[in-house]
């Protein structure tokens, strides 16, 4: 069946699998939501502990969704991989950055013999958490408003900012106050991810007040990331975007192209609709109730949210990936991608990712059945 | 653009990739071989039921996972630094280098992370049989970690099951198998793989001997020494095994690596392999000089076995690769570059007539593309001398490696046998050895990643795409500024490692 689908298929299956990981990627940040809250609900170095270690025995399924995001980009939408990259040079920097400083911290934080100390790996994880979701949040928001780059007759890219990147989130600009707002809109998302994410995992009879407080996170973090969550729903509907406008991929700008795409795929608004609803039910659960399973809801809610995201920018013959200063540069999911036979073999190859999920809810399943106690954090292996 | 070439950046772009490889490969070579070992020990714990085993497995589990970090740390670096880097090369053969690496995180990666938390924190969580099975999934999933990324390193060194597509301008897959299964990626993975459950053999007893010179957790340490010491000496043999049918592979598609990491610059019938000798490194392939500085010793006829599996075969040198044999028939790169070239301008012409919608000439400039494509990446190369690897530099590497790992099976070998005998302890000789092994092995396999890599200079694909050519456009002030700050990042991270290890190892097994 597969030797039997169109180049077009392979091409939208892929982006649609690209965006799989990325969303269930935005779901697992509840890891550095929860490491950007640690000095905020945790009061003492049993509370801080019972956190690490409850965060400790995750991060490493969120870093390596990240890689795979990455390795899935690399193999079918090169083209992204090799502009957005070389291209947006500081801002991936920055965030591999945040990422090299958070994978050590959780084993390096309590060891003895720790030469920085115990406060500079909890600040690697704040910065992780915060910086490193934030900057990701602003490179996405760059699917809508462009970026700065040509590309050569041999598709090598010319980035034509000085600042690579960072402009995205730094330079006195429209673009930059929506790129700011992906971001930030993440960044609370992940730490209302990370309240409801401990508030089910963690067992706090004894620490009451941190369960208070963490409940108490999830509202204010809501909160926090509503004005950000509708300026971006407010600027789809009415900001231009980048569309493919003849049949040889000339890209035009087109106005209200994402109003037009969620239009023109009404299942998209849909699950935008579903995944704010679902979001706002788990963090209800979780802060209005004594229920510990708002993660779940809310967890489903930002995958819904997140597939919404990367699909608008990419489906309906819309370019994903603009360029500001040479349209006709702009990367589609038609001129990015991979060969016809390649996108079909890794096709045949995500066959076995059932399988991979499968496993991963039967080992979180396994590991997560009873809570994390403080008597927990006193074990050899403890982070 | 290719005009405005900063060879400066390329150089500097090129340091900080081998910066983030060799900190990776101080890490990752520990993670694949104590994963191993642990799954020994945890299955010998779970057959015995014996506490001992289950304080020795818990020990070396917490020396592992103050390792493991780092190595992910530096890992995700290098994953991305092909697109920060090497945008063009990413451009050029992602559609073929891409794969591996997708299929390397959701089928090992996903693996090793998923069961890493079990083998950590299942002790009292989950069942001792699927405790037992998350500890062996995380060895397993370590060594399909290193399949994938092997995978995609042979075939920038052998590039099959491709071909070179000029409407897009780039290399793009034909045969999935061929690039899987490639011979230079099987001997790759079993070599690099062998190799690195020799250095967690070596972790293993450079402790314990540490341990047992000082009188400290005796029975621990002869527990932990006879295991990893079996594991090792299989794992040393096989690695000279299949080192040999790597160099083999090597002959035959890249060798010009050969000649250069033996220092061969004339080639030979009955060539000899270097046993002793210091290279010169003045010495140009153009230049009348001596390759070698005073005395050498060349063992007659072993390089030509080692090439071709014959005794009197004939191993071509630098200069014949350079400039060509005719006797030989062997092409030089001064032919090959005009070939090279041919084929750049077919290219060329090719895109203007489809530019201009003539198809006639560009059906004629496909054939003349078509028929010099394998020698595209040579009509970028500025002389035919470019072709040259750092002779001494491959040279040096290649003969430290040899020569360490010659020795490691007689010191895997001494380890059984006095333990056999009982008397280890009494060999103050062997563990004061023993407790630098470590060392040793991580000097071995540095120099075995520099061997496969600077000798495949000038070439990022061998043969096709020369590394200048696939770069990322940055300014040199901006690559430095990277480089330094890895390796500022990576320096305090390592020197962190250490003092944590240290200590953990200075602990001991009681206080886990």
């Amino acid at each position: 069946m597969i030797e039997q689908l169109e180049y077009t298929t392979l091409q939208h299956l892929w982006w649609l699998l690209c965006a799989v990981v990325g969303s269930l990627f935005l779901f697992l940040t509840f890891v550095q939501g929860g490491q950007s809250l640690l000095w905020q609900v945790a009061k003492t170095r049993t509370e801080k502990d019972l956190i690490i270690n409850s965060l400790g025995r995750k991060w490493e399924i969120t870093f390596t969704t990240l890689v795979l995001f990455g390795g899935a980009l690399f193999a079918s939408f090169p083209k992204f991989y090799s502009t957005s990259f070389g291209g947006a040079y500081w801002v991936w920097i920055l965030i591999l950055f945040t990422f090299v400083i958070q994978a050590v911290s959780y084993e390096f934080r309590n060891k003895p013999w720790n030469i920085f100390g115990s406060l500079v790996y909890e600040g690697f994880l704040f910065i992780n958490g915060a910086v490193g979701i934030l900057l990701i949040g602003a490179a996405v928001g760059t699917f809508y408003t462009g970026s700065n780059f040509q590309l050569s007759a041999g598709n090598f890219v010319t980035w034509t900012h000085p600042l690579r990147g960072l402009e995205a989130a730094l330079s006195p600009s429209v673009s930059s106050i929506f790129n700011l707002a992906m971001g930030l809109f993440l960044m609370f998302n992940a730490r209302t991810l990370g309240a409801m994410y401990l508030v089910n995992s963690l067992e706090m009879g004894e620490i009451p007040e941190m369960e208070t407080r963490l409940r108490k996170a999830c509202w204010q973090n809501l909160v926090f990331s509503l004005p950000f969550c509708l300026l971006i729903v407010g600027s789809l509907l009415f900001m231009r975007g980048y569309g493919i406008v003849d049949a040889q991929g000339t890209i035009a700008i087109v106005s209200f192209k994402y109003l037009r795409n969620l239009l023109a795929n009404p299942w998209l608004l849909g699950l935008l609709v579903a995944g704010l609803g679902l979001l706002f039910l788990g963090v209800w659960k979780t802060a209005k109730t004594k229920e510990t399973s708002g993660i779940w809801f809310g967890g489903l809610g930002t995958v819904l949210i997140g597939l919404t995201v990367l699909l608008l920018p990419a489906y309906n013959n819309t370019a994903f990936y603009p360029s500001k200063v040479d349209l006709q540069s702009s990367l589609t999911i038609y001129n990015a991608s991979s060969s016809p036979y390649t996108l079909k073999i890794m096709t045949y190859v995500a066959l076995g990712i059932p399988f991979v999920l499968a496993y991963i809810a039967y080992v979180w399943w396994s590991m997560n059945r009873t809570t994390i106690k403080i008597e927990d954090t006193g074990d050899g292996a403890a982070y | 653009m290719i005009e405005n070439l900063d060879l400066g950046m390329v150089n500097w772009a090129r340091a900080q990739f081998a910066l983030t490889a060799m900190y990776h490969w101080l890490f990752v070579p520990l993670t694949l071989g104590l994963s191993w070992l642990l799954a020994f020990y945890h299955t010998i714990y779970v057959r015995t039921g014996s506490e001992e085993w289950k304080r020795l497995t818990k020990f070396w589990m917490k020396l592992f996972g103050i390792n493991f970090a780092i190595g992910v740390a530096t890992g995700i670096i290098l994953e991305f630094e092909f697109g920060t880097n090497w945008s063009n090369y990413s451009w050029m053969v992602g559609d073929i280098f891409g794969a591996p690496l997708a299929i390397e995180g959701i089928f090992a990666f996903f693996l090793e992370a998923t069961f890493f938390a079990v083998m950590f924190f299942g002790w009292n969580r989950v069942s001792k049989g699927f405790h037992l099975f998350s500890t062996w999934m995380v060895a397993v999933g370590s060594s399909l970690s290193a399949v994938w990324i092997l995978v995609a390193n042979a075939w920038m060194q052998y590039p099959v099951g491709q071909a070179f597509n000029p409407d897009t301008a780039r290399f793009e897959m034909q045969n999935f198998a061929e690039v899987a299964f490639s011979p230079y990626a099987v001997n790759k993975f079993t070599h690099a793989t062998s190799s690195s459950m020799l250095i967690g053999a070596f972790f293993v007893i450079s402790i314990s001997s540490w341990y047992l010179l000082r009188g400290r957790h005796v029975l621990l340490a002869k527990r932990s020494i006879v295991v990893a010491a079996a594991l090792g000496l299989l794992a040393s043999v096989f690695t000279i095994f299949n080192g040999d049918e790597s160099a083999y592979e090597i002959a035959q598609v890249q060798p010009m690596k050969l000649a250069a990491f033996e220092g061969l610059y004339v080639g030979q019938k009955n060539a000899g392999l270097v046993a002793l000798g210091m290279i010169n490194p003045e010495k140009k392939v153009y230049d009348t000089q001596e390759p070698f500085i005073g005395f050498n010793l060349h063992i007659p006829g072993l390089l030509s076995l080692m090439a071709n599996r014959s005794f009197g075969s004939f191993v071509p040198g630098m200069k014949d690769l350079v400039y060509g044999n005719a006797e030989h028939n062997i092409l030089g790169s001064v032919q090959k570059m005009e070939r090279g070239k041919k084929a750049v301008a077919s290219l060329d012409a090719y895109k203007q007539a489809k530019k201009a919608g003539d198809t006639s000439a560009a059906d004629v400039h496909l054939a003349a593309l078509n028929e010099n494509v394998e020698f595209l990446g040579y009509g970028y190369l500025k002389k035919p001398e470019e072709a040259v690897p750092p002779v001494a530099l491959s040279f040096n590497a290649f003969h430290v490696m040899v020569f360490l790992g010659s020795l490691f099976p007689l010191i895997f070998l001494g380890y059984l046998y006095f333990s056999w005998k009982g008397t280890l302890v009494e060999k103050k000789w062997l563990l004061g050895l023993g407790t630098i092994t470590y060392l040793l092995g991580l000097i071995a396999t540095q120099a075995g990643w520099i061997v496969a890599e600077v000798g495949r200079q000038p070439w990022t694909i061998q043969g096709l795409l020369p590394v200048s050519i696939a770069r990322t456009n940055l300014t040199t002030g901006t690559v430095q500024a990277t480089f330094f700050m890895f390796l500022a990042l990576f320096t305090l991270l390592l020197v962190a490692e250490i003092c944590i290890m240290v200590k953990q190892i200075n602990i001991g097994p009681e206080e886990n």
